[in-house]
């Protein structure tokens, strides 16, 4: 190699160097690399046109806002199980109220809201008062969710007017709104992240608890804050989900794997389960990833339980991946 | 020893006085009428032994401990911290040898934790970053810590600077360091020490733990000695000697009893060999232990005891060296290695790493021993029997075998960790610190077992803090200091001796 | 006439002693029975509780394999998905032929086995909390299960096979019909007991659930001792599997929520969650009181989902105590 292409590299490795970026935004790259190679080998050969892109666009919206929550609580070095029937109650209640009508949206609006929030609070409560796991506190929440709901309703329920459903399918220009949804999501959620005290304060409690109080911060105020945004962000994520299918049913958020498909994502895009350290920016990168391997192997036809098979194991392996890199650190 | 009056006069008034400061903990009386005084610009170092109070006055000082009697007067009013926190924003840090910091969040954001400067509701990051390049640059460390960087990406000199920083944004006028230089490289130490002088330039009181004395003798203007709990001297720097520092520290009469050394005659060849050992934290490890003998381990905190005990046992083991048991090499690499070959360890702290605190007396007194028969072997009734035999024999005191081990005396918890080994047929018998946390007549009564195991034929390697004990218990004694043994002493030294050696201050009396 | 001094009272007392140390698991199962028994008289009669055990053998069993795990200081949630497994594997594999019976449950119980030894892997050497890790296989079980039977209900199990959950043994001296299961229970819960109390194991067990450090400095090779923890379960869960296929018959969601009810169990029987304390009869006994409770609630006329909630409350309200005690106890 020349001395000039040599330097050359050298400046490009600096600037890569210098943006900061999440090692998983490379992880990414490679990954939509060799998904448009294999199917362009082995699949439709039309991975990279505009509609096989809105696709997994639109797939990342539905976990991409609820994996935005489950960042937050994980930053606080808590989690939370119970999102995937936090969905379903708001699906099927959302549907449930507004009965097709417009005029009821504000109203099923306001009520969901208020679900989450009060289901965040709860968890939020338990975690630090009683001092339950936060594994076992949400696993419990989500099972109570899971027993009133499916004892009220086993079938689709209500419905949701067409004006409401204009977030599942419309675009604003070429954009669907959905993906509008989800990237003001994402910013908001970085905003508060890196922008205000709250943030900073949440980063702290993640790194340590002790060290955190000492410095004065109010540590459990700040992890309940962050179960209440995780459960507001289910919240969203079940009000898109109702809005594509129609009406509610209680086995939407069970269905999607959502619980443990946003802690993956959350964990692949580089965010530590030990909690302060990460961010929204590489757990959306992780959402892309689970997209681009969804559309990978639907492209190649691969059967859809296999796919579950692999789902299951890349949760393992990443969080064991990333054990081992931060040992590797500590060392 | 540098000039200490530096061109400026001594302030009148101290800046910090702690006053007939006492503490009592269960069994101990921890600090009795202690005082203290440090004045503006002056470097206080305090010197003592292990144990001799120095971090419970410290963690008085601060806050975090309550004095049962006495009082503290900071800048001529009295205070009484109920927490850290309160300290800390009354102008009086520490810095701790573990750091408080958040290695991944970067310099700024752990100096202003928790009071991060706001601007229209967000939080102001340039104001954040411009005040701690101020405060960097008062350190002259700005050319090399710059505030975005993470902590995780400094040294530990680096954060320990960061420390500084953070206790000058609170406004210290008073700052305790305890052992700084623990984790230093010697021009590291270079670069603390202009800091410090920058520091009493600018009028800040600055109390120095340390055990170094050629650290001590270079920064300190004066030195208060703690022993047991009291104040025995405090002197300005130029009117001391190191030995004449370590005589202060240690020289006490015997008033304990201790059970007879051994016979020579009692002792046997040697029966566990270690040659050149080393890890990560020892080198040059050579020594021998003999059946019926005692063998004391003393040193400074960090001089590699309890690294000896463990890499013995197989916790952190040797990297390099050999160990022969009863002529034949063996490789120790894990505790059940040194347990198959007949070697326990009681453990610094037993309630961590020494017992299961939520099982019975005597499912702990059988651990080891069901740990080494097999995972499926049968329970049996001799078993049981064995375990009260061996409970009697250690003299536990319990509401029965059954009872939880959690709910029993420091001293009798002790004890169940020992028949846990007597259970074992060990040969070799590791005690780290055995009388820890033991009121006085449990004590003696670990004594008496513990000759009676070495008349039994057993080896013991004792090492304790406590340097009555290490004298009255040894029938020699291993002096160690940064990770090797520094000397051998026969039995019954005087304490000084040991200090001398534990220090490194070769000195003619 | 008689006369009750204080001597009487002395001895008696002192008699009624052992009443003090009764679990409290019994007291309240003891309860649950008899108002059952009000509720519904017919459940006195051999035939109607001998079909209430039957139908609760399966739980019976895991919760038994369930209790090494969770004493070990762990959770093992993949047993819902390996029930479901060993069910349409087994459908799928027998094919409604009887003579392949034996060695496709010798196969069964070989890939129960494998799954143990998986999950102490990734435990033991990947570091990977059990919880998550079973978590993830649970997801890659059940995506197994759906793959192998090509995601219907496919295949058939004969009738030896079939017998093992459906049969009974007719003119028992005493009891008339005993099921096939409750002998099961019988043979599996004799060795589970035996393994567990009648040799070191089970303190073993508890000693590496109460402080894994000081188990490995006393030499406990702790490793193992999960690893025989973890297989125990799934073989419990081939187990149940083997039980429920012969009386549910063949679906896809035949293990569905197992995991839970046999945690739920072990906890209501008194192992702590933390590990360190429990035994084999009073998981079962645990397992026999949820069984109960859930009848009861049939018999108030609650609806199924209703046992969700319930569970939710226990297990939440278990690890809340466990905490509240631990943190009393090193005060």
């Amino acid at each position: 190699m020349s001395v000039q292409s040599r330097a050359r590299l050298a400046r490009i490795r600096t600037f890569i160097d210098s943006l900061n970026l999440p090692a998983v935004y490379l992880i990414l790259v490679i990954t939509f690399v060799t998904a448009y190679l294999l199917t362009t080998l082995f699949g439709r050969g039309d991975f990279l046109s505009s509609s096989t892109l809105t696709n997994m666009m639109v797939r990342s919206v539905a976990l991409g806002i609820v994996a935005v929550g489950q960042t937050f609580v994980i930053l606080g070095a808590s989690i939370d199980l119970s999102v995937a029937y936090l969905i379903s109650v708001t699906a099927v209640m959302a549907s449930y109220i507004m009965q097709g009508e417009t005029s009821n949206i504000p109203l099923a609006l306001a009520v969901v809201l208020g679900i989450g929030v009060v289901v965040g609070t709860v968890n939020g409560l338990i975690v630090t008062r009683l001092k339950v796991n936060p594994l076992i506190t949400t696993l419990g929440t989500g099972l109570v969710m899971h027993g009133i709901l499916n004892a009220s309703f086993d079938n689709f329920v209500g419905a949701v007017p067409s004006s409401f459903q204009v977030l599942g399918y419309d675009n604003v220009g070429p954009v669907p709104v959905s993906v509008l949804l989800l990237a003001t999501v994402v910013l908001l959620g970085n905003f508060i992240l890196q922008r205000t005290t709250f943030g900073a304060h949440l980063y702290s409690v993640g790194g340590s608890e002790e060290t955190a109080r000492l410095s004065g911060v109010r540590t459990s105020r700040v992890i309940i804050g962050a179960h209440i945004i995780c459960s507001l962000t289910a919240v969203l994520t079940g009000l898109f989900i109702v809005s594509r299918t129609g009406a509610g049913a209680p086995w939407l958020g069970p269905d999607g794997v959502y619980d443990l498909e946003s802690i993956a994502v959350t964990v692949l895009g580089g965010t530590a389960l030990s909690g302060g350290k990460g961010g929204v920016w590489g757990t959306i990168a992780g959402v892309f990833i689970f997209a681009i391997l969804a559309t990978l192997f639907n492209q190649i036809g691969m059967d859809t339980y296999l796919r579950q098979v692999l789902r299951g194991l890349i949760i393992i392996i990443a969080v064991a991946a990333y054990q081992y890199r931060s040992k590797e650190q500590a060392a | 020893m540098t000039d200490t009056t530096s061109g400026q006069p001594k302030p009148s008034q101290p800046v910090l006085v702690m006053r007939g400061i006492t503490k009592r903990f269960p069994g101990v009386l921890a600090l009795n009428d202690v005082s203290l005084e440090c004045y503006a610009g002056e470097v206080h170092a305090i010197v003592g032994e292990n144990g001799a109070g120095k971090s419970t006055l410290m963690k008085i000082l601060v806050g975090a401990y309550q004095p049962d009697s006495g009082e503290i007067v900071l800048n001529g009013r009295p205070v009484h911290f109920r927490h850290p926190r309160e300290a800390q924003s009354s102008s009086l840090s520490i810095i701790y040898q573990e750091f408080n910091l958040l290695p991944d969040r970067t310099v700024a954001q752990n100096i202003f934790m928790g009071r991060e400067p706001v601007r229209r509701g967000l939080i102001d990051n340039r104001a954040m970053v411009e005040r701690t390049q101020e405060l960097l640059a008062q350190l002259k460390a700005d050319h090399y810590i710059r505030p975005n960087m993470l902590i995780r990406q400094l040294s530990v000199a680096q954060q320990q600077i960061v420390e500084i920083a953070k206790s000058l944004s609170f406004e210290a006028r008073v700052l305790v360091m305890d052992e700084p230089t623990a984790a230093l490289s010697p021009s590291e130490i270079e670069i603390l020490f202009r800091i410090v002088e920058d520091l009493k330039k600018r009028g800040i009181a600055l109390v120095y733990i340390s055990h170094r004395f050629n650290e001590i003798f270079q920064i300190a203007d004066r030195v208060t000695v703690l022993k047991d709990g009291e104040r025995v001297a405090t002197r300005d720097i130029n009117d001391v000697t190191a030995s004449g520092l370590v005589h202060l520290m240690v020289g006490r009469e015997l008033s304990q009893y201790y059970p007879p050394y051994a016979k020579s005659e009692d002792i046997g060849a040697p029966f566990v060999t270690i040659q050149n050992g080393g890890n990560a934290r020892l080198h040059n490890i050579n020594l021998e232990l003999r059946r019926g003998e005692v063998v004391g381990v003393a040193g400074l905190q960090g001089s590699g005891r309890t690294e000896l005990a463990r890499a013995i046992f197989g916790a952190e083991p040797f990297t390099s060296g050999t160990i022969t048991i009863n002529g034949k090499t063996v490789r120790i690499d894990r505790p059940r290695s040194a347990i198959q070959s007949n070697i326990g360890l009681l453990t610094e702290d037993r309630k961590q790493e020494g017992l299961a605190l939520k099982q019975s007396v005597r499912d702990n007194v059988l651990l080891a021993q069901r740990a080494l028969r097999g995972i499926f072997s049968r329970v049996t009734r001799k078993a049981h029997e064995d375990a009260s035999q061996l409970v009697e024999r250690v003299d536990v005191r319990s509401a029965g075998l059954d009872q939880q081990v959690q709910y029993l005396s420091g001293g009798n918890q002790q004890k169940v960790v020992l028949a846990k080994w007597l259970a074992t047929d060990v040969d070799l018998l590791i005690f780290d610190e055995p009388t820890r946390g033991i009121d006085v007549n449990a004590k003696s009564n670990i004594h008496e077992i513990i000759r009676q195991l070495a008349q039994a034929g057993k080896a013991v390697l004792m090492i304790s803090s406590e340097l009555p004990e290490v004298i009255g218990m040894g029938d020699r004694i291993l002096v160690m200091r940064d990770g090797t043994i520094a000397g051998e002493l026969p039995k019954g030294p005087e304490e000084t001796e040991i200090m001398l050696l534990a220090t490194g201050e070769q000195v003619s009396i | 006439m008689m006369t009750l001094n204080a001597q009487t009272l002395a001895t008696l007392r002192q008699r009624l002693r052992w009443l003090g140390a009764i679990p409290p698991i019994y007291v309240v199962l003891i309860a649950l029975f008899v108002w059952i028994w009000i509720l519904n008289p017919n459940f006195s009669q051999s035939t109607v509780f001998l079909s209430f055990l039957r139908r609760a053998t399966p739980l019976l069993i895991l919760a038994a394999g369930q209790l090494f795990v969770i004493v070990s200081g762990g959770f093992d949630l993949s047993v819902g998905s390996l029930i479901t497994l060993t069910v349409l594997g087994s459908a799928v594999m027998l094919d409604n032929d009887p003579s392949r019976t034996w060695w496709v449950i010798s196969v069964m119980y070989l890939i129960g086995i494998g799954v143990g030894l998986f999950n102490a892997f990734v435990v033991n050497v990947l570091r990977v909390s059990s919880f998550i890790g079973t978590l993830g296989m649970l997801l890659a079980l059940k995506g197994l299960a759906l793959y192998w039977s090509s995601g219907a209900p496919a295949g058939y199990l004969p009738d030896n096979f079939r017998i093992f959950g459906r049969g009974v043994v007719e003119d028992v001296p005493l009891l008339g019909r005993l099921p096939y299961a409750v002998i099961v229970l019988i043979v599996f819960a004799t060795i589970a007991i035996f393994i567990y109390h009648g040799t070191s194991l089970g303190k073993l067990i508890k000693t590496v659930g109460d402080n894994p450090q000081a188990a490995r400095l006393s030499g406990v090779r702790v490793s193992w001792v999960r690893t025989i923890a973890f297989v125990t379960s799934s073989v419990s869960a081939v187990t149940a599997g083997i039980l429920l296929g012969g009386f549910a018959g063949v679906s896809t969601n035949v293990g569905d929520g197992y995991e839970l009810e046999a945690i739920s169990a072990v906890v209501l029987g008194g192992a702590v969650l933390l590990g360190g304390q429990g035994s084999v009869p009073n998981a079962i006994a645990g397992a026999l009181t949820l069984r109960a409770l859930f009848t009861l609630l049939n018999l108030l006329g609650l609806s199924a989902p209703v046992r969700f909630v319930v569970q939710g409350i226990i297990i939440i309200g278990a690890a809340a105590y466990a905490a509240y005690s631990m943190r009393r106890s090193s005060k």
